[in-house]
């Protein structure tokens, strides 16, 4: 949809006039991409960062069905220009956030703008640039007219990327350092999800796969999260020996799942302007 | 003397550390990795075989081990201190008056969360390594002067308890080499970090504290700490009763 859009504009222009240094990057990549073991990445965010030109579009798309410590990161700098973004305009716009919630909102923005820096570097002649975003989705939601609309999509954003952080973490293995900065960006992540929930009224931690109150566009970030098996044990057959009651629903809750790249990629990708 | 060779090395060798730095990412997948060689003439290694540093008594005293077992007993030993913690918590006598309803219900549900974790790496380690002896005891706790009815100490011990299991999780998921694993402990910390954050939000209501910057560095990344610097950590408090060794994890 949306996202073939941007692409579009991408390869058409931004490319058309890179400099050879990113040519120089990809084919390192390329060379890469014959060794680098694991499964199938996103093809639609794949291509978004990676597509150098049309004309060999299907080399790329062949490269980048390879999971690596790249693509993991330009995966979630997309995601963080998303939130970075987001919290700015939100921040910007008059009257929006209460007064009660500046501080938090604040500190947030600080973080994922951190973020967008921190990974901008770490990715260098890689990283991919910033998509434009429609927040109002075509103008279904007031985003930033209706305080509620915005920490729902808030709430979603987070939790959105706790879940694909964690989804790329195995792809961060082959490298120590890389692999510890996702995870701190992660706890970051979850740090927020948690905030935000609360203002919401709702738990700090997903509920079963409940969207908490979400439209119902917003189901695919917790899908999922119901799971309780885990490594093969049932968390929710955990019991009480000393204190109050553990009901079953504890056992999900007690653990955060994943989203794929291409799951993580198909939720940003509604936000993508058209 | 030592000798230097160039080796191709996998993903997850353990001198993975030095031979990118972050902005080097792009041949991260592998490569050519110029070692120090240790290999037979050398002498000077005496790093134990991984036989040898599954988790268990040594010389009297409970070693956690290395490895992928012994990252997992060490938190398994981390979700033992928060699951006993918590569980004093709500069966404190003040419980239900010293707390508003809000603090109750997140503080009842970190107790369960956490009793499941604690539950969680029993099986997975019962099961793993296959043999009563090698998986880590109930360890004994001790808080001391702690004062279950004192809000404030009860609701920054476990501030300082969730920081540090975050810290503990971010810091020790390098050391895993099982894919599989590593997805475990994520979908853990992440479960800590909301909790962290739900506690420095009853603790400072309305402010930055909930992902503060005594926690939060100005790239935005959150704690994370070496097993050796956690246990040093956990040690001090004095809390920990039951003896044990980490000798095999850094």
């Amino acid at each position: 949809m949306n996202i073939l859009k941007f692409i579009e504009s991408f390869t058409d222009d931004n490319l058309l006039n890179s400099k050879s240094s990113r040519r120089d990057s990809f084919n390192q990549f390329k060379t890469l991409g014959k060794n680098a073991a694991l499964a199938s990445l996103p093809l639609g965010i794949a291509s978004l960062v990676l597509a150098p030109t049309k004309a060999n579009a299907a080399a790329t798309a062949f490269m980048t069905t390879q999971d690596t410590p790249t693509t993991a990161l330009q995966l979630a700098l997309i995601l963080e220009y998303l939130e970075d973004e987001f919290y700015q305009m939100a921040l910007d716009t008059n009257g929006l956030i209460p007064a009660a919630d500046q501080a938090i909102i604040a500190q947030i923005s600080q973080h994922e703008a951190a973020h967008v820096q921190f990974l901008s570097s770490a990715l260098g002649d890689m990283a991919p640039e910033k998509p434009d975003f429609d927040f109002t989705v075509g103008g279904a939601f007031d985003t930033f007219g209706d305080y509620p609309t915005f920490m729902a999509l808030a709430q979603a954003f987070e939790d959105t990327g706790v879940r694909a952080y964690k989804g790329q973490a195995g792809n961060l293995m082959s490298n120590g350092d890389l692999l510890t900065a996702g995870l701190q960006i992660h706890s970051v992540e979850a740090r927020h999800a948690s905030q935000i929930r609360r203002l919401r009224g709702q738990k700090g931690w997903i509920v079963g796969s409940d969207r908490g109150g979400l439209p119902e566009a917003a189901q695919a970030v917790y899908d999922g999260e119901e799971n309780a098996m885990q490594a093969g044990f049932n968390t929710a057959s955990v019991m009480a020996t000393n204190g109050p009651d553990i009901p079953a629903a504890a056992g999900p809750e007690s653990f955060d799942e994943i989203l794929t790249g291409q799951q993580a990629s198909d939720i940003a990708s509604l936000f993508f302007a058209q | 003397m030592k000798k230097v060779k160039v080796e191709e090395v996998k993903s997850n060798l353990t001198n993975r550390r030095s031979f990118l730095r972050i902005s080097g990412l792009a041949i991260a997948g592998t490569g050519l990795v110029i070692a120090g060689c240790s290999n037979d003439d050398d002498g000077g290694m005496t790093d134990p075989p991984v036989d040898n540093q599954l988790p268990g008594v040594r010389n009297g005293v409970f070693d956690l081990g290395g490895g992928d077992a012994g990252i997992l007993t060490y938190a398994y030993a981390l979700e033992q201190l928060e699951a006993d913690f918590y569980t004093r918590v709500v069966n404190g006598n003040n419980f239900g008056s010293v707390f508003s309803s809000e603090e109750q219900s997140v503080l009842t549900d970190l107790y369960r969360h956490e009793v499941i974790h604690r539950e969680f790496f029993r099986a997975a380690l019962t099961g793993a390594l296959n043999d009563p002896d090698r998986v880590l005891p109930d360890l004994d706790f001790d808080y001391g002067g702690l004062d279950f009815g004192n809000r404030l100490q009860v609701l920054n011990t476990a501030k300082t308890l969730e920081d540090t299991g975050v810290a503990a999780y971010n810091g020790a998921g390098r050391y895993i080499t099982t894919p599989d694993y590593l997805v475990i402990a994520g979908k853990i910390v992440s479960v800590e970090a909301r909790h962290a954050s739900a506690i420095r939000s009853l603790l400072n209501p309305g402010s930055a504290d909930f992902a503060g910057n005594d926690v939060i560095d100005a790239n935005g990344l959150d704690l994370a700490q070496m097993p050796s610097e956690i246990l040093a950590a956990v040690g001090s408090l004095g809390v920990v009763q039951t003896p044990f060794t980490a000798q095999f994890l850094p």
